[in-house]
């Protein structure tokens, strides 16, 4: 009888560790998977879209931006690409986003992982408001910039002039033309894609990408001491700062050379 | 021919309102129809019903999303549809792992692979058990947790979208199911099964048992992918009331003596029955 009931409690137990053995081995795959597709990408959301975090969680991966998008622009990601899996994206030197006055894509999404408030303003829809990433342009390839005659990307930026204007300057190299340099200003650029989708070099010279790795902060240690009310900022600091060192002697040098028996405490230890 | 046709008249309509289903989705992406825009995970039928998949719509609560009007009426619009008609009528109805998983069987009981040799046998209770990691891993990551690696989300978006190397998953759930152990994806892990299960366990649509009539013949036993539910056959006249009958209708297909039926059965009759 004993004898029973110990090989059942054997077999329950290894039935039971086999099953805990099994959830290991699928709970971590899944687990590092689910953190692999959280990492920071490198690719353009649609218009409207959340913070990358919050848009992943929120996404249900219905695809209706990409069923809407009249120019095909919006890809969903397969299991194959480096994207959180089922979501939308585009890819801005294949195609760029054409920035339709009446958003479809972010109107379809059911969930508002596509924030439509965030693209209206007076409760009419404003795509320039779109944030999907910012241009930078490699100065060292761009052909305007090594004094060749290009205004690709300056020409297909629908916001020419603000997100995109070109600054001249003197060709040194010549001393008879001038550079027309783009420079784009990020108050304006959308991120669209089109001057990276329009650029002629072979890889592109200017790029888009999304703005949590372009943009930089400056934080809030610096003032701006010629921007009006940011150094008003020191009014509500405190100098009181503490520093994690060793108190100084509040008694004279003098002092503390003649107090023999504080020396003497030092050298004997008290005794 | 025709007796071929009678005997497979459900395997044969489900097959074809699983492809309509597809299609309408498909050419929904494709040339703008009207019917079903979306797919599996969230929809609007007719371009004004929303629907969304309820199992999906908790990951996102518990992954931390605010849940929009849309999404949460779409699920609530599910959900009751489920609990009403059953929640596996998704699975033998709608789904297209259900193609793999039966295709898979078929093959299976056509090369007469015993059980016991070739089984790698687990309890069909772990898909409760991956209910409860999914909303766990959808907490911890703040992502719906099985709708990054969902097969039935893979495939669906897969025909509407396309595949890149998605399709893999099902050829795996395939061999698994062929050589390791019969329906084992969708009756045995896949937790949209289990939490269909879960709300269509009351459904007021059950597959009904008739002990007169039976003739002990086993057959519905080799073709149902859930035999555990129809533990009343051939003892006792019940409807079935286990959660995990997937309404495929293959049971009454197979018995050649009408021992079973589809009819509604009320609350109170499923409660007594217990």
């Amino acid at each position: 009888m004993n004898k029973l009931n110990d090989q059942k409690r054997r077999v329950f137990l290894q039935k039971t560790m086999q099953g805990v053995g099994y959830g290991a081995f699928g709970v971590i795959a899944w687990s590092s998977y689910l953190s692999q597709s959280q990492a920071k990408n490198l690719i353009l959301r649609p218009p409207g879209a959340l913070s990358e975090k919050d848009f992943v969680s929120t996404c249900i991966r219905c695809g209706m931006c990409v069923e809407s998008c009249p120019f095909d622009v919006l890809e969903l990601s397969t299991i194959s690409d480096q994207v959180s899996i089922g979501t939308p994206y585009f890819t801005a030197r294949e195609e760029g986003c054409r920035m339709c006055p009446d958003i479809p894509c972010t109107s379809a999404c059911p969930t508002g992982a596509l924030d439509l408030p965030s693209l209206t303003v007076d409760n009419k829809l404003d795509i320039n408001r779109a944030r999907m990433g910012l241009s930078t342009i490699n100065t060292q390839t761009c052909l305007a910039y090594l004094g060749l005659q290009c205004t690709m990307c300056f020409q297909a930026c629908p916001l020419t002039g603000d997100a995109i204007f070109l600054e001249k300057e003197r060709n040194v190299r010549t001393d008879m033309h001038a550079l027309l340099k783009p420079v784009v200003n990020p108050d304006y650029c959308t991120g669209c894609g089109m001057c990276e989708h329009a650029c002629p070099t072979t890889v592109a010279s200017i790029k888009v990408l999304p703005l949590a790795i372009t943009k930089g902060d400056i934080g809030s240690h610096f003032i701006v001491g010629w921007e009006e009310g940011d150094e008003s900022r020191l009014i509500d600091t405190s100098n009181d700062v503490t520093l994690d060192r060793t108190p100084r002697n509040k008694k004279s040098a003098l002092d503390n050379v003649n107090d023999v028996e504080g020396i003497l405490d030092d050298i004997l230890g008290g005794r | 021919m025709s007796k071929f046709l009678y005997r497979h008249r459900f395997y044969i309509s489900r097959r074809i309102v699983q492809i309509l289903i597809l299609t309408a989705y498909f050419g929904a992406n494709a040339y703008g129809w009207k019917i079903v825009a979306g797919n599996l995970s969230s929809s609007v039928l007719f371009g004004f019903i929303p629907l969304s998949d309820p199992f999906a719509t908790l990951q996102m609560f518990f992954a931390g999303a605010v849940i929009a009007t849309d999404i949460l009426v779409g699920a609530l619009v599910v959900f009751l549809v489920y609990s009403v008609i059953g929640g596996r009528f998704f699975c033998s109805w709608v789904c297209p792992v259900n193609i793999v998983t039966e295709t898979a069987a078929a093959l299976r009981r056509k090369l007469d692979f015993e059980e016991k040799e070739h089984a790698l046998t687990f309890s069909r209770n772990i898909r409760y058990w991956v209910i409860a990691i999914t909303l766990g891993l959808s907490l911890i990551f703040s992502l719906a947790a099985f709708e990054m690696i969902s097969p039935i989300g893979i495939a669906h978006r897969g025909v509407i979208f396309g595949f890149g190397f998605g399709w893999l998953f099902l050829v795996a759930i395939f061999l698994f199911d062929l050589f390791s152990q019969q329906y084992g994806w969708c009756g045995h892990i896949c937790p949209l099964g289990g939490f269909n299960a879960l709300i269509g366990k009351y459904s007021l649509i059950k597959v009904v048992h008739d002990k007169e009539k039976c003739l002990d013949s086993l057959a519905c036993f080799k073709v149902c992918p859930e035999v555990e539910v129809l533990n009343m056959v051939g003892k006792y006249s019940a409807p079935v009331t286990a959660a995990g009958c997937i309404k495929c209708g293959r049971c009454l297909e197979v018995c050649d003596n009408d021992a079973f039926h589809i009819s509604v059965v009320s609350l109170a009759e499923q409660l007594k029955e217990r």
